[in-house]
């Protein structure tokens, strides 16, 4: 096995893993950074991101209302302290992207400019046409590029962290186009491999989002915390489950049920607000939670629309105007007309509430740290908890950077004042280990099972056992059909024998992945006895703040399910109240 | 649900196993509404499992599915199946890359040459976070926000007969980059990126082919980049002999 | 090993008919080349004197010269015309946030060509 020495290595080079990179790179330019990822960094799914990124600029706003905002939009469940770091220090993370050459739309007067956005008071969302993760992404990459300090390894698969003595060393590695393993052996590990949503069947996330590095994390003892929250985006095209942006709605688009009525207005979110005119957190601009749970009533009451892709609802965007929609909406406007034939400028467009976002992730403080000496934690892989139990739109794209900033600043601290690592022969036995057992993936024969097989298995369950409203039956038969899907797990063999580019091996360890975390979600759902935020029972219909205004810890017990634990959440400013999307607040 | 018939002739190569690529024949009753990415998915989850391939965010944002179907470089998920209904569709790695494995073609040249083009905001005098934004209109925006677009999917390249021909060539995308940069108000790196552009591997191997404008799935329109990167250059190279350089 | 795809020097052009046609449109530069020529014998020929101007119009009059005359004139229409269309791209103008539409910058161009042109006439004694 290849060794690499270096001091810090980042698994994920996305927005998160890019802007911690750089961070590390342009406060100690002597510190060597590996950053590993399973796919070249313009790949990276923060590409796919639209609306925009939060952050207070406007003298009409303030910090204690994107504060506000966060906390209530999360249902409480988020740490207070995190959230206070993170809206003191979006502006400033946003700006940086201008200096580095972010195309932020612009006011006439060459200021930045920000739309209205899901659940937020005021206007505060930074960006770039409806492509803002995009431009993101290649502004953070391309700025990474200025940085001999950053080793990129590009399209390598990483399999399992290395850990002695109560630390992280490192990990394991394949390099993609040899099958060549590699152990990274550093003085801390940072990880930034994103959501998990691809256990849904239905998401916006492209095939890489199978959380690997929360899986790797989780199986070396790191719990996860709050899976079981898992954000329902309410404006994805049918079939293929893409993104249409809250954005849409920001700059005026309107949902309608089979009789065009604005059904928002039934669900505690009205009154109806004039065509074409928002009022900000009520009706469209209320939280994402509200709208996906709104559709998944609509579709009790058989006021959906029916499609041969399933039921759904109409994105109406026709009063908006052909200009506009150019402007500020075009990917929308070709995604619509290319994956779904029709033209949001004359038609309103099928939509339905589709998994977007995993709120649960690696469980960390506000310093990226986890429960693992040397191993951190940053973006949608992580659970600070900054976004609790519903995400706002358009503030994970700011934590990417807030929190890069901080994750990078927190590991250098820790490799300047750790002892160093040494040479460690368990170290080498562990990875010896961890190659072993992927040999033994690759080499296996007599296999009964397939990948796609189990895959759709899982996801289906979840969708109909953990999707958006959950009950004790529902979730029982998703946890049961998890557990027998990862011993089934085992039945899979491999038809792809190749050490070159082996996609069926890549496939089958992130189904692994998927499993693991899959059964997270499931196992935290059923324990979890109260609805919060996008977590909702329909045998626990209310917030039950005296038993789980608590966060969920799930810790890895091999082949049994997880062992459930719960952890307080950080309360500080904000107590628990009600969250008011209605137009005529009290 | 009805359904498209379409015979997908795929490239399979493993270096392990075979000298050369060679071509494998799968039928897929595809749904009609699906990408050729669809079908291709397809194969790989309930036909052929060996089949090795690069795919993620399937709309056209990533950049990752790049491949040549029916002899064009498309994206795999933006390639209407519909479009090829009843016939025989020839599908390959992106040409003028070498092929690591069945459609994964080997990128670093471009990954290389995108590098050496300085694709990020260089300025004399930076601007510190306290003073805010640097203020751009709308105007200045317009200017190279075209060129923003590109998702390095290397359609381009593999349209390019100049890199075909002239493998030392910079190419469309990466020179584009250089071309974003320059035009973006905030930056001030022009002079630096003179020494690796106005080369003949940079723009000057650029015939006007206009092949890479034609299949760009995002209209970034690097044709036009590279022939105003041309004026541009030669301006700077004219200001270079007066003594205006402004390096 | 990474498969290397062979790429033909000599008949690249013929592997897609875009490249053909585009092979033939550079092919269109001889002919401005040849056309420069005949002008650059045509102004020796002036500044040698009338009898040798004389003699180079009754060289312009031989059935193989008319001819390469006309098919260089044509080729020459056909190389302004895609030149021109192509030109919009290399000069973007933008006024606020829009761009002048390319057929504009193109028409523009049409334009002086012809003004030009009828100069030429004009002071030839054509009219």
């Amino acid at each position: 096995m290849q060794q690499i020495d270096t001091d810090i290595v980042i698994v994920g080079a996305g927005g998160a893993g890019l802007r911690t990179a750089i961070a590390i790179a342009e406060g100690s330019p002597d510190l060597k950074v590996a950053l590993i990822s399973k796919v070249y960094p313009m790949r990276s799914h923060t590409c796919a991101a639209e609306g925009g990124a939060a952050g207070v600029i406007k003298s009409d706003d303030s910090l204690d209302l994107h504060f506000d905002d966060t906390v209530g939009g999360g249902d409480w469940l988020s740490d207070q302290d995190v959230v206070e770091y993170f809206v003191n220090e979006a502006p400033k993370e946003l700006l940086q992207l201008d200096h580095w050459g972010c195309p932020w739309s612009r006011e006439s007067d060459g200021s930045v400019a920000v739309r209205p956005f899901g659940g937020m008071k005021m206007k505060r969302t930074w960006y770039a046409a409806d492509k803002s993760g995009f431009h993101i992404l290649h502004t953070l990459f391309q700025t990474s590029l200025k940085y001999p300090g950053i080793e990129r390894f590009d399209e390598f698969f990483s399999i399992d962290l290395l850990v002695s003595d109560g630390r992280c060393r490192g990990v394991v590695a394949m390099e993609m186009k040899s099958g060549q393993m590699y152990r990274f052996q550093a003085k801390a590990v940072i990880l930034a491999t994103g959501g998990a949503g691809r256990m849904f069947p239905f998401s916006t996330n492209g095939a890489i989002k199978t959380g690997d590095g929360t899986a790797m994390a989780y199986r070396a003892g790191v719990p996860t915390k709050d899976m079981e929250f898992v954000q329902y985006h309410p404006t994805g095209l049918l079939s293929t489950g893409i993104l249409l942006t809250e954005g849409c709605r920001g700059e005026g688009g309107v949902l309608r049920n089979k009789d065009g009525h604005r059904y928002l207005q039934d669900y505690g979110m009205g009154p109806e607000t004039p065509l074409g005119e928002t009022v900000l957190k009520t009706m469209e601009l209320g939280p994402r939670d509200r709208l996906s749970q709104a559709f998944w009533h609509e579709q009790q009451k058989g006021n959906t629309i029916p499609t041969r892709w399933g039921e759904s609802v109409y994105l109406d965007m026709t009063h908006l105007g052909e200009k506009l929609i150019n402007e500020r909406l075009p990917l929308v406007r070709d995604l619509s007309i290319t994956y779904a034939g029709v033209d949001p400028v004359s038609d309103p467009v099928p939509i339905r509430p589709v998994v977007h976002y995993m709120m649960g992730g690696i469980h960390t403080n506000i310093d990226a740290e986890t429960t693992l000496s040397g191993l951190f934690a940053v973006g949608e892989a992580a659970c600070a908890s900054l976004n609790g139990a519903n995400r706002l739109g358009s503030n994970s794209l700011t934590e990417l950077l807030v929190f890069g900033k901080r994750a990078a600043a927190n590991a250098v601290e820790y490799v300047k004042g750790a002892a160093s690592a040494g040479e460690d022969a368990g170290i080498r036995e562990q990875a010896d280990k961890i190659e072993a057992k992927v040999r033994e993936l690759i080499q296996r024969t007599g296999g009964t099972e397939s990948i796609a097989g189990i895959r759709k298995e899982m996801a289906d369950s979840l969708e109909s056992g953990a999707g958006i409203y959950r009950t004790e039956e529902t979730l029982r038969a998703t946890c049961d059909t998890i557990r027998e899907l990862r011993k089934r797990y085992r039945g899979i063999e491999l038809h792809d024998k190749s050490n070159v580019f082996n996609t069926d091996l890549f496939q089958a360890l992130e189904l692994g992945n998927l499993l693991e975390l899959a059964q997270t979600v499931a196992e935290g759902a059923i324990a979890r006895k109260e609805s919060r935020g996008s977590h909702q029972r329909l045998d626990y219909e209310a917030r039950d703040d005296d038993n789980f205004l608590k966060h969920t810890l799930a810790f890895y017990q091999g082949d049994e399910p997880p062992r459930i634990d719960y952890h307080d959440v950080v309360i500080t400013k904000s107590q628990p109240g009600v969250r008011d999307y209605s137009g005529d607040k009290k | 649900m009805s359904t498209t018939k379409l015979e997908l002739e795929i490239l399979r190569y493993d270096p392990e196993k075979d000298r050369e690529p060679h071509f494998e024949t799968y039928a897929v009753a595809c749904q009609d509404d699906w990408m050729v990415l669809d079908a291709i998915n397809h194969v790989k989850d309930h036909m052929d499992t060996t089949l090795s391939y690069r795919w993620s965010c399937h709309m056209a944002v990533c950049g990752s599915c790049g491949m040549m179907i029916d002899g064009q470089p498309k994206l795999a998920c933006k390639a209407p199946v519909s479009d090829y209904a009843g016939q025989k569709v020839r599908v390959e790695p992106l040409a003028n890359f070498p092929i690591e494995r069945d459609l994964v073609v080997v990128m670093d040249d471009f990954m290389d040459k995108l590098k050496r083009v300085k694709p990020y905001i260089i300025r004399k005098d930076e601007k510190s976070i306290e003073e805010g934004e640097y203020k751009q209109s709308p105007a200045e925006l317009k200017k190279y926000k075209q060129f923003t677009l590109c998702i390095n999917c290397l359609c381009c390249y593999a349209a390019c007969p100049q890199y075909a021909l002239i493998p030392e060539f910079i190419g469309p995308a990466a020179l584009t980059m250089a071309h974003r940069y320059n035009q973006d108000s905030r930056d001030q790196g022009l002079a630096e990126r003179q020494d690796e552009v106005a080369t003949p591997e940079g723009v000057w191997d650029c015939s006007f082919a206009g092949e890479c404008s034609e299949v760009c799935p995002k209209h970034v329109d690097p044709a036009g980049a590279l022939q105003q990167l041309k004026i541009a250059t030669t301006v700077q190279w004219y200001k270079g002999l007066i003594g205006m350089g402004g390096k | 090993m990474a498969y290397v795809r062979p790429v033909s020097k000599t008949s690249w052009y013929l592997a897609r008919r875009s490249y053909t046609v585009h092979m033939l449109q550079e092919l269109t530069s001889i002919f401005v080349g040849i056309f420069a020529l005949i002008l650059l014998w045509g102004l020796s020929a002036v500044a040698a004197g009338p009898e040798a101007y004389q003699q180079f119009l009754e060289s312009l009059t031989g059935p193989g010269m008319v001819l390469l005359l006309w098919v260089t004139t044509v080729v020459m229409f056909y190389h302004a015309v895609a030149w021109f269309s192509v030109t919009p791209k290399a000069m973007p103008i933008q006024r606020g946030e829009e761009f002048v539409p390319g057929s504009v910058i193109a028409g523009a161009h049409y334009v002086v060509w012809i003004v030009l042109s009828v100069l030429v006439l004009l002071l030839a004694g054509v009219f």
